[in-house]
């Protein structure tokens, strides 16, 4: 793949890696309020409007519920919007989750993984954001602070594309990736800008008859996201399934021209198949820990296993045509959790994988590992045993234990 | 009534597709405002306090109107009128 542009090496936390990105796609309000282990990313922006290297307009709220609120009132104005949370601040947005993709604002926004209360924990795990599956966002998971940076400037791509026009969540492991210093690739500061470029606005019709920008503007009055009722309301949520059917489309292609000029891809920007071709076991999991699964299947190859791991970048929009056709010729799979679904037999992604595999002309075997909860970390050597969990359970041909807790003392 | 539109037809995000002035509010209502003139000063305090903007004064006319397409009949007029000049009477339809 060509790498035509020069590039910066820094060395950036996943944090500062986010805010980067952020900084570099010119966006025009951030509203945010600090909770850990995301405060890096807003602490980094206002340093950037602080010293004048931004032309943001930077709201300091008086709550998370606040800070979304007042970025989908940007966001309708027209303005490119960020903002960054994670666990009990990306809960108490809720709500206004729900009112920005309804509103259909493009908002990004950087969540550091992290753990909800009770018992409190500051740690990294996914049940903030799998928590929010329902609310209308798309959810992308990244791996390092680089494809955190690189996630960040696509993210604008894909949530302004008028096809799609939802908003986007970059899910970064809290510490794990937000606090760990990497060495991370810039682009220079006129290749983001031009690969962003401005907001381009659909038009729509108003209540006056005129064909206008998509946007809050005095000069052409609208009315966004009122009462829709029983007559209505069921319409706009169709729209919006419809942004995230385009979405699997608009991911992929901005992935690919992203690809084309930074020289990084994440396989085809919906999942990432890593030695999976003529794989017979696989795991399948979301963010850092592809990392470190992908050094154990190097090990297994290297001792002539066939060992393949699906790396899922997009966890929103489901890739459900991609996932299952990534899985085809696997013949038993360990699906990672870093989230419960307490009394829901398996963890999201485990019931989001299975779904897709129901229709696929042969099934592999299919168990769910829950793991790393709170933050709790897993060596390699663990995440290996996993395999040979899954190896065994081919041997025998059936599953015996549907769901595991892995590294959970018994 | 005209058909009612299928989600590939209508704009994003609820955007209105007619102003407000065309949603009559004011069948919402159960009690009507009925005013005696004779007891009227016009001081036009049920004008200002009216949440919906249905009491007007026309200087024009040199008398207050009461809009009742976009009156609720929430009463809030009769309740604020200093010489009781204005009765909340229930509407024909429902009595």
């Amino acid at each position: 793949m060509a790498n035509n542009v020069k590039q910066e090496r820094m060395a950036l936390n996943g944090d500062e890696a986010a805010a980067y990105a952020a900084k570099q796609s010119e966006v025009d309000v951030v509203a945010a309020y600090p909770i850990t282990p995301q405060t890096i990313i807003v602490e980094k922006f206002s340093e950037y409007v602080a010293d004048g290297e931004v032309n943001t307009e930077f709201v300091c709220t008086e709550s998370e519920h606040s800070a979304l609120t007042a970025c989908i009132a940007a966001s309708s104005t027209g303005a490119r919007t960020f903002t960054a949370s994670a666990s009990a601040g990306l809960a108490l947005m809720h709500e206004m989750l729900f009112v920005a993709s309804g509103c259909r604002t493009p908002i990004v926004m950087a969540i550091a993984n992290r753990a909800l209360s009770a018992p409190l924990n500051i740690h990294g795990d996914h049940s903030d954001s799998m928590a929010q599956r329902d609310s209308g966002w798309i959810q992308i998971y990244v791996e390092n602070a680089q494809e955190a940076y690189d996630s960040i400037i696509q993210a604008f791509r894909i949530a302004e594309n008028s096809k799609v026009l939802l908003p986007v969540i970059v899910g970064l492991d809290g510490f794990t990736l937000s606090h760990t210093l990497e060495n991370v690739n810039g682009l220079p500061d006129d290749a983001v800008k031009q690969f962003v470029g401005t907001r381009q606005l659909t038009t729509v019709t108003t209540h006056e008859g005129k064909t206008v920008p998509f946007k809050l503007d005095p000069a052409n009055p609208m009315t966004i996201g009122p009462i829709a009722l029983q007559n209505y309301y069921f319409e706009f949520k169709r729209q919006q399934e419809e942004g995230m059917k385009n979405a699997l489309t608009v991911i992929q292609q901005v992935h690919d021209e992203y690809a084309a000029l930074s020289g990084r891809s994440y396989g085809n920007g919906l999942i990432e198949e890593y030695q999976l071709e003529d794989a017979e076991v696989a795991t399948i999991c979301a963010g850092s820990t592809a990392g470190t699964m992908k050094t154990v299947v190097d090990e297994l190859r290297q001792e002539g296993v066939k060992a393949g791991l699906l790396k899922l970048r997009t966890f929103r929009p489901f890739p459900v045509e991609a996932v299952r056709n990534a899985l085809k010729n696997v013949k038993a799979v360990a699906v990672m959790d870093k989230s419960m679904s307490f009394g829901g037999n398996g963890g999201a992604v485990f019931h989001e994988v299975r779904h897709a595999m129901y229709d696929a002309a042969t099934h592999p075997l299919i168990v769910d590992y829950i793991y790393g909860l709170g933050g709790r970390d897993l060596n390699p050597k663990e995440f290996r045993r996993v395999y040979d969990d899954v190896h065994r359970m081919l041997h025998a041909g059936r599953v015996d234990k549907l769901v595991h807790f892995l590294g959970l003392r018994e | 009534m005209s058909r009612e539109k299928t989600w590939k037809e209508i704009s994003p995000a609820g955007v209105c597709p007619k102003s407000s002035t065309s949603f009559l509010t004011g069948d919402w209502k159960t009690y009507t405002p009925v005013r005696d003139l004779e007891k009227c000063t016009t001081c036009l305090i049920c004008v200002i306090y009216c949440p919906d903007g249905a009491i007007r004064w026309r200087p024009e006319l040199g008398k207050i109107e009461i809009d009742l397409n976009f009156c609720k009949g929430c009463g809030i007029c009769a309740n604020e009128c200093p010489t009781k000049a204005i009765t909340m009477k229930l509407d024909k339809g429902d009595e």
